[in-house]
C-alpha cells in the first residue's frame, strides 16, 4: 500500500515522539530567556557581550527571547502538534468511551492480565441477575449480551477519565494562543500593518512622531503611565526592542497622592496611588485609589501599581566648598529631582545632575552577634518565639538623603548620596556623605563632625586653614607658642618645634593619615614608631584646634576652653580632614529644605488573551485530574449457560491496585453468585 | 495488603467509627468556635478557606485514620502554646514549656532534631532488619511533623502579636517554605508508608527531607533567617495563601519521587534488593507521586499566574521563576505522558525522576540563588 507524504506529515506532526521533542525544545528555548536576562537597555547587553556577540545575539532575538520569532515557531508547532493529536484521536476515543465491547469473544478475555474461573450452580436467568446486580451496586455500567452458550455482561466505569484527555490537551492550545494574543505579536503585526515604527527614549511627548503612536483603538498592548504628583498623564510608554511606542489611553489619569507606608523596621507596608480617571468619551469623572495586588480595571484597560520614582521633588542645596584656602559666599540653589544644573567656579566647572530624593532613610542600628559569646547562648537565640530578634533590633529613621551626579567636562560622573541630618555614631554625631565612581559600586562614606551649633561651619572652617599650606607656617607657629608659652621658652627650641609642627600640616594635607604612616614606615625605626605616632598625633590634634581658634579669631569669635567634648569633636574632625583625601570631589551639596514630590509608575495593560487562557487553565485542572484520577475499568463476566463462569478486568492504567480491585470483584462476584469466597484459585496473572 | 476499600452494597458512612464521629465533632466545634470569636475579623474569603478545611480535613481523616491523632496533637500543641502566651511574647522566654518546646523557635528545632533522628532510625531498621527501629522512624517523623505544623501555627500566631498589621501566614519566605517542605514531604511519605504498608522507603525519601533540614539549620544559624518580617506589599496577597501551600505538595511529591527513583534504581543492581520493596511497587510509588505532584504543581502554577496577573499586571512574562515553573512543568507532563501512553516503565523512568528532582531544586531555591527576577522574595 502506498503512502502519501501529506499523510506521513500527519502522522508525523501528531505523534508522540513529535510532542515529546517539541516539549524538550521548549524546555530548553527557555532556559535561555532566564539565564540572559530579557529587555534590559541595548546599552547595558553591548557592555555584557562585547562589540562582536551583541549583534549575533540580538539577531537571534536573545534580549527578547519569548517574543523571537523561532521561539513563537516552536510554539506554534506545539499547537499544531496538540490540535492534530487531538484531531487523530477523537473518533477512536469517542468510540471506546461509548462502547461497551459486549461483543468481546471469549477467547480474547482469557487474554486478560486479570481473569478467574470458577462454576456457579445458579439456574442462568438467575446468575446473571445476581451477577448484572453486583456489578451495578459496585458502580459500573453494564450492558448485557446474550449469546449461543450464555451471557455476557460487559461492564464499566470512570471513562470519563478519557475526557481529561481532551479537556488537557484542549486548553494547552487555548492557553498557547490566549498567550499569543498578549505578547508582541499583535502589537508587531499591527505596526507592519499601519507602518509605523518605534522611537527613542528620553523624548518629550509632543516630540514623539504620529509613526511611533498608537490609538486607542489598538486591542491588546502592556506599557508604564508616569505621573507625578498633582499632575495628569493620558500616554503609556509601550517598550519594544530598544525603542518605545507612545499608546495613547481612552482616559486621562490624574494623580492626587502617592502613599508609602512603613512597618515599624521600615519595610515599607504599603504603596497607594490615589488616582484621578477622566474619561474621553463620555467626560465621566471619579477617583480611584490602586494599590500593590489591588489594580483597577477601566474601560478594557488594567492599571497596576507597579512602581514608584521621585516625581521632581524641589530641593534647596547649599554648596560648600572643599578647596583650601578658598573663602567666600557659599551659594545656595534650588532644583527640581531630574533637574541638570551648570555649577561654575574658579576652581571646577561640573554639571550637576539631581537623579533622586527619599524622605525616610530607616536602618537597623542594632548589634546583633557582638555581645553573645557562648555557643549555648546563640543556639538559645534560635529557640523561643519568631519575634525575639526584634528586641535586639534598633531601627532608626536617618532623615531624608538625596542623591546626585557631578558630571565633569569629559563628561565622566561622580555619584553622591547625602543626608540632609547628622547621624549618631559612637556618641557623636555626623554628616555623612557618600561617594561612588560607578553604580555597580557602594558608597563611601565622608562622615563630617557636627560642631557644637549643629553645623558644619568648623569642620569647613578647620579645613579651609589646615589644608591651605600657605597657613601652615602661621599654625605651626601659634601651636609652638601655645605649647612651650611665648615669651620664656629658647627661641631656638620654639624654632624647631614649629618647623616640625609645619612640617606635620603639610605631610597631613597631602594624603592624611596615609601619608603621615608612609613617612613613620619610611624614616624612623621600628622600636620607635609607637612613640612617633603618638608625637604626630598630638601634633594633629594641637594644629586642628589652633587651625579652629584661629578661624574664631578671624570670625571675631571668642577662644575656647579645651574640654573631653571639643577634644572628641577635634578627633572626628581630623579623621575626616584625613577620608576627604579621597573624596574626590572640590565641593559637597548640603540639602537645607525640600518639597516632597513623588511619582506614581503605572502598569497598564488591555490583554484580549486573558479569559481564553484563564478558561484554557480551567480545563488543565480538570484534565489532568480526569486523566490522574478517574481510572477507567472494565469489568467482563461471562456466565456460561453451564455455570462456567469468568471474570476479567482491564484498565487504561497499569497500577498496583488494579490486581486488589480485581481480587475483590472476583471474589465478590463469587459470593454473589453463592460460592465461597475463600476458594480463590483464580490464575491472574499480575502484570509486572 | 489490607487496605479498607469500598465494598458494594455498605455506603462509605457504614463503616465510619466512633472516632470518625469524634474527630468531625471536633473539627467542627474548632471550626465553630473560630467563626464565633474571629468571625468579625474575617472576610469572605477566610471564611470560605475555613469552611473549605472541614470536607478536607474529614476526607483526609477517614481515609487515613491516623492522620486523626496527628490532627488532635497539633490542635492541643498549638492551642497548648497559645494559651501559656497569654498575648505576651516576652513570654517566650520565661514560661518553661515555650521555651523548650512549643513556642515556634523551639518546635521547629525539635522538628529538626527529630527528623535526623528519624532519619537514623529508618537506615538502622533497613540494615539490621530491625522492625522497632523502622517503627521508631516512623513515630519519630510522626511527631517531628506534629511540632513542625504546631510551630508553624505559633508563628502565625506570633506575627500578629508582634504588632498590628505585623501578621501573615508564615510561609511567605525561604525559611518558612522549607519547614513547610520538610512537613509535607514527611506527610506525604507517611501517607505511602501506610498504603503500601512498608517502611523501607523511609530511609530513603527522609535523606531528602533531612538535607531540607540541614540547609533550614544553615540559613537560620547563618543569616538570622527565622525572625520574623512582616509581609512587603506585593505578597499581601490572598494568592500566596493557596499558590504557596499547593506548589510545596507538588515539590514535596517530586523530591519524594526521585527518592523512590534512587531506591529503584539500586535495587534494580540488587543492592539492598532483599531488604526493600518489590520494584513494581517502588515503581508504582514513583508513579502515584509524580502524579500527585504534577496535579498540584499545575494547579499551583495557575495559581501564580492569576496572582502575578494581579500584582504584576500580567499572568505570565516569563521571569526566571516562571520559565523555571513551567520548565518543571514540562519535564513531569513528557515523565507522564512516558509512562501513561507510551506505556515506558523501569529505570528510565526512574533517572528521569531523579534527574526532575535537580530541576525542581533549581526552580526552588537556584533561581533564587543565581537569576534575578520579580520572584525574588526568598533570596538568600
Amino acid at each position: 500500500m502506498q503512502r502519501s507524504t501529506p499523510r506521513d506529515l500527519f502522522e508525523l506532526l501528531s505523534s508522540m515522539r513529535f510532542a515529546i521533542s517539541l516539549l524538550t525544545v521548549l524546555a530548553i528555548a527557555s532556559v535561555i530567556g532566564t539565564v540572559v536576562e530579557q529587555n534590559q537597555a541595548f546599552n547595558a547587553y553591548l557592555n555584557q557581550f562585547g562589540p562582536f556577540w551583541f549583534p549575533v545575539f540580538e539577531a537571534l532575538g536573545l534580549y527578547s527571547v519569548y517574543n523571537a520569532g523561532w521561539f513563537l515557531v516552536i510554539l506554534a508547532f506545539l499547537v499544531l502538534s496538540t490540535t492534530l493529536c487531538i484531531v487523530r484521536q477523537t473518533a477512536p476515543m469517542l468510540r471506546e468511551m461509548r462502547s461497551f465491547r459486549e461483543h468481546a469473544r471469549e477467547l480474547s478475555l482469557r487474554q486478560f492480565a486479570h481473569q478467574s474461573r470458577f462454576t456457579h450452580r445458579l439456574a442462568p436467568a438467575q446468575a446473571s441477575e445476581q451477577a448484572l446486580d453486583y456489578v451495578t451496586a459496585a458502580g459500573f455500567r453494564a450492558r448485557t449480551s446474550t449469546r449461543s452458550d450464555g451471557v455476557l455482561i460487559a461492564a464499566k466505569q470512570g471513562s470519563a477519565g478519557r475526557s481529561g484527555y481532551f479537556l488537557a490537551h484542549a486548553a494547552i492550545v487555548l492557553i498557547c494562543i490566549g498567550g499569543l494574543l498578549d505578547g508582541d505579536l499583535p502589537l508587531r503585526i499591527r505596526m507592519a500593518l499601519d507602518g509605523k515604527a518605534t522611537t527613542a527614549a528620553n523624548q518629550l511627548i509632543s516630540d514623539i512622531p504620529e509613526s511611533a503612536r498608537f490609538g486607542a483603538d489598538n486591542w491588546s498592548f502592556r506599557g508604564n503611565v508616569f505621573v507625578p504628583e498633582g499632575r495628569s498623564n493620558r500616554y503609556a510608554v509601550l517598550g519594544l526592542g530598544d525603542g518605545i511606542l507612545l499608546q495613547e489611553l481612552p482616559f486621562t489619569v490624574s494623580l492626587k497622592r502617592f502613599h508609602i507606608e512603613h512597618y515599624d523596621n521600615g519595610m515599607p507596608s504599603r504603596f497607594a496611588s490615589d488616582l484621578v480617571i477622566d474619561d474621553h468619551e463620555t467626560g465621566e469623572s471619579f477617583a480611584h485609589t490602586i494599590e500593590v495586588n489591588r489594580p483597577l480595571a477601566y474601560r478594557g484597560v488594567t492599571m497596576y501599581q507597579s512602581g514608584f520614582e521621585d516625581g521632581g521633588s524641589l530641593l534647596r542645596l547649599r554648596v560648600r566648598t572643599l578647596v583650601a584656602g578658598t573663602t567666600g559666599a557659599e551659594p545656595t540653589l534650588e532644583a527640581a529631582v531630574g533637574d541638570s544644573v551648570a555649577l561654575a567656579h574658579a576652581h571646577y566647572r561640573y554639571a550637576l545632575e539631581l537623579t533622586d530624593f527619599q524622605a525616610f532613610n530607616v536602618e537597623d542600628f542594632g548589634h546583633p552577634d557582638d555581645e553573645v559569646a557562648t555557643t549555648r547562648e546563640r543556639f538559645e537565640r534560635h529557640l523561643g518565639s519568631g519575634a525575639s530578634g526584634a528586641a535586639r533590633r534598633d531601627f532608626r529613621n536617618l532623615g531624608p538623603s538625596f542623591i546626585y551626579k557631578l558630571r565633569d567636562e569629559a563628561g565622566q560622573a561622580r555619584e553622591f548620596h547625602n543626608y540632609m541630618q547628622p547621624v549618631e555614631r559612637d556618641g557623636a554625631w555626623f554628616m555623612l556623605s557618600g561617594v561612588r565612581d560607578s553604580q555597580a559600586e557602594p558608597f563611601r562614606y565622608l562622615r563630617l563632625p557636627v560642631d557644637e551649633q549643629g553645623g558644619l561651619d568648623t569642620w569647613f572652617a578647620i579645613h579651609r586653614l589646615l589644608f591651605d599650606p600657605e597657613r601652615h607656617a602661621e599654625l605651626a607657629r601659634r601651636l609652638a607658642a601655645r605649647n612651650l608659652g611665648a615669651d620664656g621658652a629658647d627661641p631656638q627650641i620654639l624654632q624647631r618645634f614649629a618647623e616640625t609642627a609645619r612640617q606635620t600640616a603639610a605631610l597631613f594635607a597631602d594624603k592624611g593619615f596615609e601619608s603621615i604612616g608612609r613617612f613613620i614606615e619610611t624614616t624612623i625605626p621600628e622600636q620607635e614608631r609607637e612613640r612617633a605616632t603618638d608625637l604626630f598625633l598630638n601634633l594633629l590634634q594641637g594644629l586642628a584646634w589652633e587651625a579652629w581658634m584661629l578661624a574664631r579669631d578671624e570670625a571675631g569669635e571668642p577662644e575656647l576652653a579645651f574640654d573631653a567634648p571639643r577634644a572628641m569633636f577635634v578627633h572626628n574632625t581630623l579623621s575626616a580632614l584625613s577620608d576627604s583625601r579621597f573624596y574626590e570631589a572640590p565641593l559637597l551639596l548640603q540639602l537645607t529644605a525640600y518639597e516632597h514630590r513623588q511619582a506614581t509608575v503605572l502598569q497598564v495593560t488591555r490583554s484580549p488573551g486573558k479569559p481564553i487562557v484563564y478558561f484554557g487553565s480551567l480545563l488543565l485542572v480538570l484534565g489532568v485530574f480526569a486523566m490522574l484520577y478517574i481510572r477507567e475499568r472494565r469489568l467482563f463476566v461471562l456466565l456460561k449457560n453451564d455455570g462456567e463462569t469468568l471474570v476479567a478486568l482491564s484498565s487504561n492504567r497499569r497500577t498496583l491496585d488494579i490486581d486488589e480491585t480485581f481480587e475483590r470483584h472476583a471474589a465478590g462476584l463469587r459470593s454473589a453468585l453463592g460460592q465461597p469466597t475463600q476458594a480463590s484459585e483464580h490464575d491472574s496473572q499480575r502484570g509486572t | 495488603m489490607e487496605l479498607a476499600h469500598d465494598r458494594p452494597g455498605t455506603t462509605r458512612l457504614d463503616r465510619r467509627d466512633p472516632f470518625d464521629w469524634l474527630y468531625l465533632l471536633a473539627l467542627v466545634v474548632g471550626a465553630g468556635a473560630a467563626l464565633y470569636r474571629y468571625g468579625d475579623a474575617m472576610d469572605a474569603y477566610d471564611t470560605a478557606i475555613l469552611l473549605l478545611h472541614l470536607p478536607i480535613l474529614t476526607a483526609i481523616g477517614w481515609h487515613w485514620k491516623a492522620f486523626r491523632t496527628w490532627t488532635a496533637a497539633v490542635a492541643l500543641l498549638s492551642l497548648a502554646s497559645l494559651a501559656l502566651y497569654q498575648g505576651d511574647l516576652a513570654r517566650a522566654e520565661e514560661a518553661f514549656a515555650l521555651k523548650y518546646l512549643i513556642s515556634s523557635q523551639t518546635a521547629i528545632m525539635w522538628m529538626s532534631a527529630l527528623l535526623f533522628m528519624a532519619t537514623g532510625a529508618y537506615w538502622l531498621g533497613l540494615l539490621a532488619r530491625s522492625d522497632f527501629a523502622e517503627r521508631s522512624g516512623s513515630t519519630l517523623t510522626w511527631i517531628a511533623t506534629a511540632m513542625g505544623t504546631t510551630g508553624l501555627l505559633v508563628r502565625w500566631y506570633e506575627s500578629h502579636q508582634m504588632g498590628p498589621g505585623m501578621g501573615y501566614i508564615p510561609i511567605s519566605n525561604l525559611y518558612e517554605v522549607f519547614v513547610l517542605f520538610c512537613l509535607i514531604t514527611g506527610l506525604l511519605y507517611l501517607y505511602y508508608e501506610h498504603r503500601y504498608a512498608t517502611r523501607r522507603m523511609g530511609a530513603f525519601v527522609m535523606v531528602v527531607v533531612s538535607a531540607a533540614v540541614a540547609f533550614l539549620l544553615w540559613y537560620s544559624f547563618t543569616r538570622d533567617a527565622h525572625e520574623i518580617q512582616p509581609l512587603i506589599p506585593a505578597l499581601q496577597s490572598y494568592w500566596m495563601k493557596v499558590h504557596v501551600p499547593s506548589n510545596f505538595i507538588g515539590y514535596g511529591a517530586f523530591a519524594l519521587a526521585a527518592m523512590i527513583g534512587v531506591a529503584y534504581l539500586l535495587v534494580e543492581r540488587g543492592i539492598l534488593a532483599s531488604r526493600m520493596p518489590a520494584p513494581r511497587v517502588l515503581e508504582d510509588v514513583m508513579y502515584r507521586a509524580i502524579a500527585v505532584g504534577f496535579a498540584f504543581f499545575t494547579i499551583a502554577t495557575i495559581l501564580g499566574a492569576l496572582w502575578a496577573a494581579e500584582a504584576w499586571g500580567t499572568y505570565w512574562q516569563w521571569d526566571p521563576k516562571e520559565t523555571w515553573a513551567l520548565i518543571v512543568w514540562l519535564n513531569y507532563a513528557a515523565w507522564l505522558h512516558m509512562r501513561l501512553t507510551k506505556g515506558l516503565r523501569g529505570a528510565l523512568l526512574a533517572w528521569w525522576a531523579v534527574i526532575g528532582l535537580a530541576v525542581t531544586t533549581f526552580a526552588f531555591i537556584g533561581v533564587n540563588m543565581f537569576l534575578s527576577g520579580l520572584h525574588s522574595y526568598g533570596a538568600l
